[in-house]
């Protein structure tokens, strides 16, 4: 029995469910926990039992959906800047409609848990915050001080930023004792944090299989749906369960040189967030040309670094927990920041055509040093790249006539290299 | 003798070039693109042919570039004015390594190999500063037709700062300037200082390094030309052809084709 295709149909059915059981919590007026991809901490906000919200990715669906602009236009009509973070903006639409949205209803917060990974993550927290009078948890994460120059484990100074780490978490759950009113439970914890441990070894796995030849799944699309899985599903039985599923499925179609449908001429990295208001169609510029995506920075960084398959000890659960967000999110901010020598390293990994960047109007964060990492790239590799910008949310900056010939132009000349390089004397 | 030929569907003119085995080219023709971009390519098409007195059943096959480039419904395939550009400019100045392309309503910065391949390049994006039809705003606000511009910035002596980088805009700061009492020389050298100022900023994006070879439809304007090799520092490569080159670059690639077909082994995998 085939089991190709089973992890797209799980992924879509999973996310239908979450948003159905978000309508359910709405409906009965329950807080539910605002979180972000990179560090929501999920593991240890399901011992409370909070219905889990991830605001980026309404916002994303809302886009896929091609309703956006209706709510970027209602948030603008409330008075917020076309410059500001669609994200942000169609989540402003989707409280000031209630919480209605394209999938279901969303439940306000009983509390929202941001990190430093991402600045608006803690501005869009005070906007609830004004809204709902309910906390905001910043979790400040100590990041790496430069490329290649985090604290590595077992030193002093990575000790003491665990520490750190740990000491707020000691201060995040006595936040949401507080306004769940519930006790916490460590047993709890550590069934969620088993189930988290299958997840992020099982994303691991998926993301390392993706070296075969044909690629195995579309890193730019298939990819995006395993990644809302990591994120929504982490800490689930749910979740862990997908995983096995989808590394069996995986591990299935490596062995039996299943790719993608796409007929595979060229093999791409992604480096930053999609286009989801023409997400179909965005993918189908590179897949028309035989162009996959192996592997995305953004499958690192919106997973929150689950893609380093920690996993957490699970004698000692909280000092555990500390580590495995330190690192993930760390990982996740250099995915971000420092992701040139990552790049190298997949580009030979995975045999690399070329390199895709794709700046966005909505995130600075992501986007600012974009230029300058593809000068970096280019001096290390002799590798073709490509730069185009346009938005995750707002089609009103997405010119796809100009994306459509840039991307053309880019397999034109990796068609040209191929062909020079053929002709060249051995 | 067999002929192909290259037709180029901007966003303002389409141009068709039809060359011969030697890459001589033989017939070229300018047309307004206007709304019918099909018909524009066909007209363009056949007015190639009747200037080089060529048969059309003797073009073996054709290309289509630029924007329009799906709408060259006669051609055989198509190609990006990126690449065509390239092509072209290389074609016409063998030392070329930089091209810049001033189009209607895009600018483009390729950096290329001695072989025509692409290195690198980048583009104006999402809105139209820093390209030809910031200079038609400009001439509709000062009421002059476009083959005046140049002529008229080249008598300018001290040139105004024009400091929107919206085309819209542009037009209201032209008449803020005239209202204060510029004069229309000046202005308009101004306007070309602050194209050839975000063209060379892309240029720098993908790298300067010479010779670079100007293209597009702006190469006519002497004033842009001279206002480039000023801010460049080095003298651009501009022809009589420098307005068809995308359509050449096209036809090269056409006559690739027909070359390939003849010895189908040893061209596989060419744009």
């Amino acid at each position: 029995m085939t089991i190709v295709g089973r992890g797209n149909e799980a992924g879509a059915r999973l996310f239908r469910q979450w948003f159905e059981g978000l309508t359910a919590a709405a409906d009965e007026g329950r807080g539910a926990a605002y979180v972000f991809v990179m560090g929501s901490l999920c593991e240890l906000l399901r011992v409370f039992d909070f219905p889990i919200v991830f605001p980026e990715i309404n916002s994303l669906q809302a886009a896929v959906r091609r309703v956006a602009a209706e709510y970027l236009n209602e948030a603008e009509n409330y008075g917020y800047s076309p410059d500001i973070c669609g994200y942000v903006k169609a989540d402003v639409a989707t409280q000031l409609r209630g919480g209605a949205h394209p999938m279901g209803k969303i439940p306000k917060p009983a509390l929202a848990v941001a990190t430093n990974a991402c600045n608006t993550y803690i501005k869009w927290g005070e906007i609830w915050e004004r809204m709902y009078g309910m906390p905001l948890f910043t979790l400040d994460i100590p990041g790496s001080r430069g490329a290649g120059l985090a604290s590595s484990r077992g030193s002093d100074d990575f000790e003491r930023d665990r520490r750190y780490v740990a000491a707020q978490i000691t201060e995040l759950i006595a936040l949401c004792e507080r306004v769940s009113g519930r006790k916490f439970d460590i047993d709890r914890l550590r069934q969620h944090l088993g189930w988290a441990n299958e997840l992020n070894q099982g994303w691991q796995r998926v993301l390392e299989l993706n070296r075969s030849t044909p690629a195995l799944f579309n890193a730019l699309s298939d990819g995006t749906i395993y990644l809302g899985v990591v994120n929504g599903f982490r800490g689930a039985p749910e979740g862990a369960a997908f995983f096995r599923d989808l590394v069996e499925e995986m591990t299935q179609k490596a062995e039996q040189g299943i790719g993608t449908p796409i007929d595979e001429k060229w093999r791409l990295i992604f480096v930053g967030v999609p286009c989801y208001p023409i997400f179909r169609r965005f993918s189908e510029l590179f897949s028309d040309w035989g162009g996959v995506f192996v592997n995305s920075t953004y499958l690192w960084f919106a997973s929150g670094g689950a893609n380093l398959g920690f996993c957490y000890d699970l004698q000692h659960p909280l000092d555990s927990l500390a580590e495995g967000v330190l690192l993930g999110v760390r990982d996740a901010m250099d995915s971000m920041f420092f992701q040139t020598q990552a790049l190298v390293r997949m580009i030979d990994d995975y045999a690399v055509d070329g390199v895709v960047y794709h700046p966005i109007k909505s995130c600075r964060t992501v986007s600012t040093g974009l230029a300058d990492s593809r000068r970096a790239l280019m001096a290390q590799r002799d590798i073709p790249s490509l730069f185009v910008e346009s938005d995750m949310m707002d089609k009103r900056v997405v010119s796809e006539a100009q994306m459509k010939n840039r991307i053309d132009a880019f397999f034109e000349g990796l068609a040209a290299r191929r062909h020079q390089a053929a002709a060249a004397p051995a | 003798m067999a002929y192909a030929a290259g037709v180029d569907v901007g966003s303002t003119q389409t141009k068709a070039v039809v060359i011969d085995e030697a890459r001589r080219i033989v017939g070229r023709a300018l047309t307004d693109t206007g709304a019918n971009v099909m018909r524009a390519a066909e007209t363009a098409f056949r007015q190639a042919l009747a200037d080089g007195g060529i048969p059309e059943e003797e073009v073996e096959f054709v290309v289509g570039t630029g924007y329009g480039r799906y709408k060259v419904t006669f051609g055989n395939t198509q190609v990006t004015e990126i690449s065509c550009h390239a092509r072209g400019a290389v074609q016409l100045f063998p030392h070329t390594r930089t091209v810049l392309d001033m189009g209607g309503q895009d600018t483009k910065a390729i950096r290329v190999q001695p072989t025509g391949e692409i290195i690198d390049f980048c583009m104006n994006d999402k809105c139209a500063a820093g390209t030809g039809r910031f200079l038609g705003a400009a001439a509709v606000a000062l009421d002059l037709p476009l083959s005046e511009l140049g002529p008229t910035a080249l008598r300018g002596e001290r040139a105004v700062k024009i400091s929107t980088t919206c085309t819209v805009f542009a037009e209201s700061e032209v008449l803020s300037w005239l209202g204060k009492g510029k004069k229309i020389e000046d202005i308009l050298l101004g306007v070309h200082e602050s194209i050839a100022s975000r063209s060379i900023g892309l240029l720098r994006r993908v790298g300067i390094e010479a010779e670079v070879t100007f293209t597009g439809g702006v190469t006519r304007n002497q004033a842009m030309v001279d206002t480039l090799n000023k801010r460049l520092g080095l003298s651009v490569n501009v022809s009589e052809e420098s307005h068809y080159i995308g359509a050449l670059g096209a036809a090269l690639f056409a006559l690739d084709r027909i070359v390939s077909a003849r010895a189908p082994a040893a061209a596989k995998g060419a744009a």
